[in-house]
């Protein structure tokens, strides 16, 4: 059904960084997001320590998806962050208070000292989130480019409610894959505190996740027609609500860590469903659709795509082994100690 | 206001800020490599304080590295939109390849070397340390083979398609051997451990003169100046490779480092002036045909001059002259610095001679100084081009991005970067303050 080219293996390819991204920065940001729930300064250092050793390497991904997005698809790189040039100095701005945040907080014992970056942390990682689902939104929705695959919107124009409503989507997501972690990574008092924070966010984000599902099935048809051309595509959705009902089931359980895998499955499922949807365009244009930036008019050459694929199949294996490693390295609850941020 | 400047400004404010870190984490990677491999030896806990303080250092700049870097990731995007449609093809991959065999590799295995202390064995973690070492090299090979593909081009042709043109790749591995990105590699690398070095000197040396931590101020002496000394040797040698391979490929560079006019004359080695850009010619101190000697081994040769460009084709020659020469003088100091340190170690004074210890305080600056000023004599030499003889700087910007949105997010940078770096010098300072830790010696290798 999908011709199998180098386009579409990169097409993929892409969608996995990013989705490694979701599922590793996500729960990052999923933590800063909750961050101010807590009141102990111990609960709060618990917190960013839960996520210390691992952050900055999950902000790789993004790192990286982005030097991939650049190398494969140049056009949809030049367009989109051009295009998006204050939202993206934004995230950026945020992105940057969120690591210093991190590394500062703890550094000294002042009360005010703490507070300040324990708000930066938390507004950053809530203003990073809501803005990756703001730019998802708009890739769903589409945006207004010109013939020369230029960007012809506006800033305030990339703030539309579907673009909104995505990004409180996302936050949601974030903030239940966040309490996840928190109390996979945590005991004691902070780990009770966090299965209180499991259930009220797993409702928040059923309920965003049904309004945006009906917004998109009522607006925009276009994410549903490969679905009904070749109904075996509806094992996507199937197993992405399955994936969300199996957390609170895990939960209930105490299953921490399944409810994990299960949590970073949803992300595997919904990211599948916005590439299912989008194929195989990468940048939808409203309102002239045969200007849209697709895999193929927005590529590198052949050549380059598989020259990159090689550095993928080299690279890749590599990364995941030592990065799983790594993960069982640092497996467990936190301990705080002097190395601790 | 002109987009085109303020977006060269704000390139040139957040590679310069990024900048200060990369060569740190390079630099203190390859020390802490040698420490370690010190206290893997003989375990003497000495060695095993010296490795926990000057890893917590490291993870300093690295985290300052983070923050700086993601914004290098995307601005071509944002700033440099036809820049990227025009090189994507062949940029775009040095840029992926970095993401993947480097930043992953440093901060991956950086958690172990922070916080797995108790966690991994004696030689994982000493493995940890080489691999954050090499993740920290490996970046710096992919970026500059990037920027060495700015400079002089190579294995690549110009596609003409249905909206613009742009170059694709014909050979990968005659872009990464582009002629000048072995050699400016490895006046990187050496300039980088420069830097690493001369801060272990200047928080030893301080430590020394104020009579604390003795033991540990003047090992870590020993390994900073073999470092010092070896990097500041090699930036000379590679220095001058480097500037041969200038004169061969990016001529007009070459005129501008050295005020040299004439079309087609023998040349000097100038010293020290001033380049009147007004009437074209060099006021100052220049030693006659010594450049036409250091280039074709014979002082009577000519070597091409400015003249023999277009005015439109010549970089800004006064600024290009004096960062090179400014470089070249601190440069040439470090080199002292180093030979009389080693000299003094030798003879057994070097730790009581309390003015060179002063002197190593503040030379910390020194290996920063002389990397800015590099970058800036081979970037600003580069000019009129952002891809040497193939794309002005004038067609790479984005058009849709406006002078008005460019200001905004220059201002913002500039306050966030103030303020970052006011942080990351007042946690230096408290870190270094702070000494080695009671606590580095209780943790030690975990035994199983």
């Amino acid at each position: 059904m999908i011709p199998l080219d180098l386009n579409t293996v990169w097409f993929g390819l892409v969608g996995v960084l990013l989705t490694g991204y979701a599922i590793l920065d996500g729960f990052d940001l999923g933590v800063g997001a909750l961050h101010l729930l807590t009141t102990k300064d111990e609960h709060r250092r618990m917190m960013i320590n839960a996520i210390g050793p691992v952050w900055d390497g999950n902000e790789v991904w993004l790192v990286t998806g982005g030097g991939a997005l650049f190398a494969a698809f140049p056009e949809v790189y030049a367009t989109v962050f051009s295009g998006f040039y204050l939202a993206f100095m934004l995230l950026l701005c945020l992105l940057i208070f969120r690591a210093v945040a991190i590394e500062f907080r703890s550094k000294q014992p002042m009360r005010w000292w703490r507070q300040t970056w324990d708000v930066s942390f938390s507004v950053a990682s809530i203003g990073c989130s809501l803005l990756f689902g703001v730019a998802f939104g708009n890739v769903i929705w589409g945006v207004p480019l010109d013939a020369q695959r230029e960007f012809a919107g506006s800033f305030l124009g990339l703030l539309h409610p579907y673009a909104l409503l995505v990004g409180i989507t996302t936050v949601a997501l974030f903030m239940m894959h966040g309490a996840i972690y928190v109390v996979l990574k945590t005991e004691g008092e902070l780990h009770e505190i966090a299965r209180g924070w499991i259930n009220n966010t797993i409702i928040f984000f059923i309920i965003c996740y049904g309004i945006t599902t009906m917004t998109t099935l009522l607006y925009l048809p276009h994410m549903g027609q490969h679905m009904q051309r070749y109904p075996v595509l509806f094992v996507v959705p199937v197993l992405t609500m399955l994936a969300i009902a199996n957390i609170p089931r895990e939960i209930h359980h105490g299953r921490d860590f399944l409810a994990f895998l299960s949590s970073g499955a949803t992300m595997v499922g919904l990211m599948a469903l916005v590439a299912v949807g989008i194929f195989p365009n990468l940048v939808l244009a409203r309102p002239n659709p045969e200007l849209s930036l697709t895999i193929y008019n927005a590529a590198s050459s052949p050549k380059t795509l598989f020259i990159m694929l090689m550095i993928a199949v080299i690279g890749v294996p590599i990364v995941l082994a030592y990065t799983g490693s790594i993960y069982y390295i640092f497996r467990g609850k936190v301990k705080l100690g002097t190395m601790s941020y | 206001m002109d987009p085109i400047l303020l977006s060269r400004i704000q390139f040139g404010l957040t590679i310069s800020f990024h900048y200060i870190y990369p060569p740190l984490s390079i630099g203190l990677g390859v020390i802490l490599v040698l420490m370690e491999a010190l206290y893997f030896k003989t375990r003497d806990p000495l060695f095993q304080q010296m490795t926990r303080f000057w890893t917590r250092i490291f993870g300093l700049t690295f985290a300052l590295g983070v923050a700086s870097g993601v914004v290098m990731e995307f601005q071509f995007g944002t700033n440099w939109s036809n820049y990227a449609r025009f090189v994507g093809d062949v940029f775009g991959s040095a840029l992926a390849a970095e993401g993947i065999f480097a930043f992953f590799l440093e901060s991956g295995f950086l958690a172990i070397l922070l916080f797995g202390w108790e966690k991994v064995s004696p030689r994982m973690h000493m493995f940890s340390t080489v691999m954050v070492a090499l993740g920290a090299h490996f970046s710096a090979i992919w970026i500059v083979v990037a920027d060495s593909w700015m400079q002089t081009p190579a294995g690549f042709h110009v596609v003409q398609g249905a909206l613009r043109s742009r170059a694709e790749i014909t050979d990968f591995w005659a872009m990464v051997f582009n002629p000048s990105s072995m050699i400016r590699l490895a006046h990187t690398v050496l300039g980088a451990w420069q830097a690493g070095a001369f801060l272990v000197l200047s928080v030893s040396a301080y430590y020394l003169l104020r009579r604390r931590h003795v033991d540990f101020a003047k090992a870590s002496i020993r390994i900073g100046l073999v470092v010092a000394l070896f990097a500041s040797l090699g930036s000379l040698i590679t220095g001058h490779e480097s500037g041969l391979v200038v004169g061969k490929y990016q001529p007009a560079k070459l005129a501008a480092m050295e005020g040299h006019y004439p079309a087609s004359a023998p040349a000097g080695l100038t010293l020290f002036g001033w380049v009147d850009e007004e009437r074209e010619r060099f006021v100052g101190v220049s030693i006659p045909g010594l450049l036409s000697f250091l280039i074709h081994g014979d002082a009577s040769k000519p070597v091409t001059g400015l003249h023999a460009f277009p005015r439109q084709d010549r970089p800004p020659v006064n600024p290009v002259f004096q960062t090179y020469h400014a470089m070249v003088g601190i440069g040439t100091a470090l080199i002292g610095l180093s030979l009389l340190g080693a000299f003094l170690w030798w003879r057994g004074r070097l730790f009581e001679t309390r003015w060179l210890l002063w002197v190593f305080v503040f030379a910390v600056l020194g290996p920063q100084a002389a990397n800015q000023l590099g970058w800036f004599t081979a970037e600003v030499g580069r000019q009129p081009w952002i891809v040497y003889e193939l794309m002005r700087t004038t067609d790479a910007v984005s058009p849709t991005v406006t002078a008005s949105q460019v200001l905004a997010s220059l201002v913002m940078f500039l306050m966030i970067y103030l303020a970052l770096f006011m942080l990351f010098i007042y946690l230096l300072d408290h870190k270094i303050r702070s000494g080695p830790l009671a606590d580095d010696l209780e943790v030690a290798y975990h035994e199983r």
